[in-house]
């Protein structure tokens, strides 16, 4: 065998190398280097399937948040890189997207999906990564205690806060004999439960669940469902029927007597109010986690927010006026962003190995005040349960527009629970 | 040992070396993909080799899925018992489905399958008291575990992922070379000469669906404990369509072009997902590139083009 003179290191060069690469190692220039090298959030996001015009505003809106967080220089001094990757609007897809960013692209985070069943299918494999996930979906799984330590809400309010809070508004003001109509799955089995509760809590009842099958594209025929004496009509659809659904509505009434109706504007984001065929939603009530339309005591924050983000006083796109925002809900992509960057200066973090260490400072926050990283208002996380808690607006359709009637307060919202993620092991 | 043979067991063999090989990114993907690549041998087994184009698979995986995660949610069985429960479901499912559906043939077979499919899809959500309909249910990750496995650890995960897979494949091949695999392929070719021949094609049909739905139920009931998700969205159309791109990719009626089809349709979507918002605008191009040069898949293509004792 031919021995290669020169090609294998002897032991003193060895052994200088080893000197060399240790002394590297504690000199200030490389720890300074290694920890100016930019953080990375990875972004799970909604681009195509049904969460697409939910996707769209949710993209844009973290960018002009990291455009204002770089310009307040970054995270602990770092700069900041979003990583977009879209899962599809599918479970399946989301929990490989989760894989993606953080094993293949090394991102530090990951946050931003809306859709529940994206968060339930992909939060496992967050957990086994021991990756902080933090959603932006309102949904009550969250706060329900099904998932794990690395999952965490603190961008939005859950479903389960937004119903009961706004249930005694409703019965003071529009009626207590309530029919809900809201989709038979999850999402609106999570509004019928909490929000007939919350009603007969307050001495009103719910005479009739109409509980709409998700694969239906016409809604008249359950329209004659709708009990005569009821005063008030909830409905919550989401999904490409819904804009179906709110003209099927309108066709029904027509200009005749009608119930007050009060709705979760999820039905209509992205859809503009003014829309041929909508024009009997004029005097409608509807939920708004985050008013579309400019309101008159809009806060500095909120106005800054509206202009940073790209959208117009009636809640549309500034560059395009039919492309109407998800306003209600993308702020949620913002604030998330915010409380990572608070968690993390608060943790020290340096890299992946301070994963656990930024979940624990996000958990130990408590007041969110309204300020430029909360524009849509001041909030209370709860780190046991992993969920934020916040105002919700009531708003009245009038001329075209959504204007608010009504707003919680943070406390109205919150409800106890047994729940305790930091009792869960990493 | 024939070619086929030591082509398949290479094939297991570079499997299990990749475990060693690949970053742990890859490592996850190809554990899903191997359970997936069973959910398309079995759709193969149907499609492939028996010609019964089936748009009603989602229902058997879902049924191994929901069967499975539901045993171990609801009921409190281990995962042994569970994953086992998951596959005769999946077989028994596809057993009452052909029952009725194999009465029809050619495109009527397909739209029955598909109504199946979307009864069954329905039948989930509208039991979303126990199955938390659209949103479905994770399984507790203490629950995936069979004895001191872990499955939901990174290694013990691969190795069963490759273990069903390396099970599946080579049932999978010994059926290939098995009289009853020939009669499938008889019913396939020309069932009207098969019944004149003796054998009753209502009979293969039956058994060549069930054997599919128990690979289905098989990859389904794996995919809730390796995974820990349980969803509907498994059960809707795009997992009946998916098995069946898988195979006509990888190649319809060959033994390893499941396989193929669910490994290159995974990274064509998450590589031109690196480089263009318009991913499945290229997953659309390849597809039609592949239906106009290549209509057999590619190992289709290289069977024709010389390796004729392609299984």
């Amino acid at each position: 065998m031919t021995k290669l003179i020169g090609m294998t290191p002897s032991r003193r060069s060895l052994l200088k190398g080893m000197a060399a690469g240790a002394t590297a190692l504690a000199l200030p220039g490389f720890v300074q280097a290694q920890s100016s090298a930019p953080i990375k959030l990875g972004f799970q996001l909604h681009r195509t399937g049904i969460g697409a015009a939910y996707g769209r505003w949710y993209e844009r809106t973290t960018q002009a948040a990291l455009k204002v967080l770089s310009d307040q220089g970054g995270i602990n001094g770092r700069p900041v890189e979003v990583v977009f990757e879209d899962d599809g609007t599918d479970p399946k897809r989301g929990a490989e997207v989760v894989e993606k960013l953080a094993s293949q692209a090394g991102c530090d985070a990951i946050f931003g999906p809306l859709f529940s069943h994206v968060v339930i299918g992909s939060a496992p494999r967050a957990g086994e990564l021991k990756v902080p996930y933090l959603v932006c979906s309102e949904g009550y799984h969250v706060a329900s205690g099904k998932l794990n330590r690395w999952t965490l809400q603190p961008g939005i309010t859950d479903v389960r806060a937004q119903v009961s809070s706004m249930a005694p508004w409703v019965t003071q003001n529009l009626g207590k004999k309530v029919t809900m109509v809201f989709p038979d799955y999850a999402f609106g089995h999570d509004h019928r439960d909490y929000f007939t509760a919350a009603i007969e809590a307050q001495g009103g009842e719910v005479i009739k669940h109409i509980a709409i099958p998700p694969t239906e594209t016409s809604f008249t025929r359950y329209m004659p469902q709708i009990p005569k004496e009821t005063e008030v009509l909830y409905h919550v659809m989401v999904g490409p029927a819904v804009l179906t659904f709110v003209k099927e509505l309108g066709e029904f009434y027509g200009t005749g007597d009608r119930p007050e109706i009060f709705g979760f504007i999820d039905s209509l984001e992205a859809v503009d109010i003014a829309s041929p065929g909508l024009e009997f939603l004029e005097g409608t009530h509807f939920w708004e986690g985050h008013c579309r339309a400019k309101q008159t005591d809009a806060s500095e924050h909120e106005t800054f927010y509206r202009a940073a983000v790209g959208v117009d006083d009636n809640g549309a796109s500034i560059s395009d006026s039919k492309d109407v925002a998800t306003y209600a809900h993308m702020f949620s992509t913002w604030e998330t962003l915010f409380v990572l960057k608070a968690g993390m200066e608060a943790a020290g973090y340096q890299g992946i190995a301070d994963r656990q260490k930024l979940v624990e400072a996000i958990e130990a926050m408590t007041a969110m005040p309204e300020s430029q990283a909360h524009p849509q208002g001041a909030k209370i996380f709860n780190g046991k349960t992993h969920q934020v808690f916040g105002h919700q607006n009531i708003s009245k359709v009038e001329g075209g527009k959504l204007m608010r009637v009504h707003q919680t307060t943070v406390e109205e919202s919150m409800y106890e629970s047994d729940v305790d993620y930091t009792t869960m092991s990493f | 040992m024939t070619r086929a043979l030591a082509l398949h067991i290479a094939v297991l063999a570079a499997l299990f070396a990749a475990q060693y090989l690949l970053p742990p990114y890859h490592h996850t993907n190809i554990a899903r993909i191997m359970v997936l690549a069973v959910f398309a041998m079995g759709y193969n087994i149907a499609f492939g080799y028996t010609g019964l184009l089936s748009l009603g698979h989602a229902l058997f995986f879902a049924a191994g899925l929901y069967t499975t995660g539901l045993g171990i949610e609801l009921w409190g069985l281990s995962a042994a018992p569970a994953l086992a429960l998951g596959l005769i479901a999946g077989g028994a499912i596809a057993a009452a489905t052909g029952v009725l559906a194999l009465r029809t043939g050619g495109v009527s077979f397909m739209i029955v399958t598909l109504m199946f499919a979307q009864a069954g899809y329905l039948t989930i959500l509208y039991f979303g008291q126990y199955t938390r309909g659209d949103e479905g249910f994770v399984i507790t990750r203490a629950a995936r575990s069979i004895g001191p496995i872990d499955l939901s650890a990174d290694t013990p995960r691969y190795l069963t992922a490759l273990a069903l897979f390396s099970v599946a494949l080579l049932i999978n091949l010994a059926l290939t070379k098995s009289r009853l695999g020939r009669a499938m392929i008889g019913m396939r070719e020309n069932e009207e000469r098969s019944r004149m021949l003796g054998y009753n094609p209502f009979r293969i049909k039956l058994i060549a669906l069930v054997i599919s739905g128990l690979y289905a139920g098989a990859a389904g009931a794996a995919y809730s404990v390796l995974f820990g998700y349980v969803g509907a969205s498994f059960a809707a159309i795009q997992y009946s369509i998916l098995p069946l791109l898988y195979v006509l990719l990888g190649g319809a009626g060959t033994t390893l072009g499941p396989f193929l089809g669910a490994l290159l349709m995974f990274y064509l979507i998450d590589i031109s997902s690196g480089y263009t918002t318009a991913h499945l605008f290229v997953v659309g191009a390849a597809l039609l590139v592949l239906v106009l040069f290549a209509p057999k898949g590619i190992l289709g293509w290289v069977r024709d083009k010389g390796a004729k004792w392609l299984p």
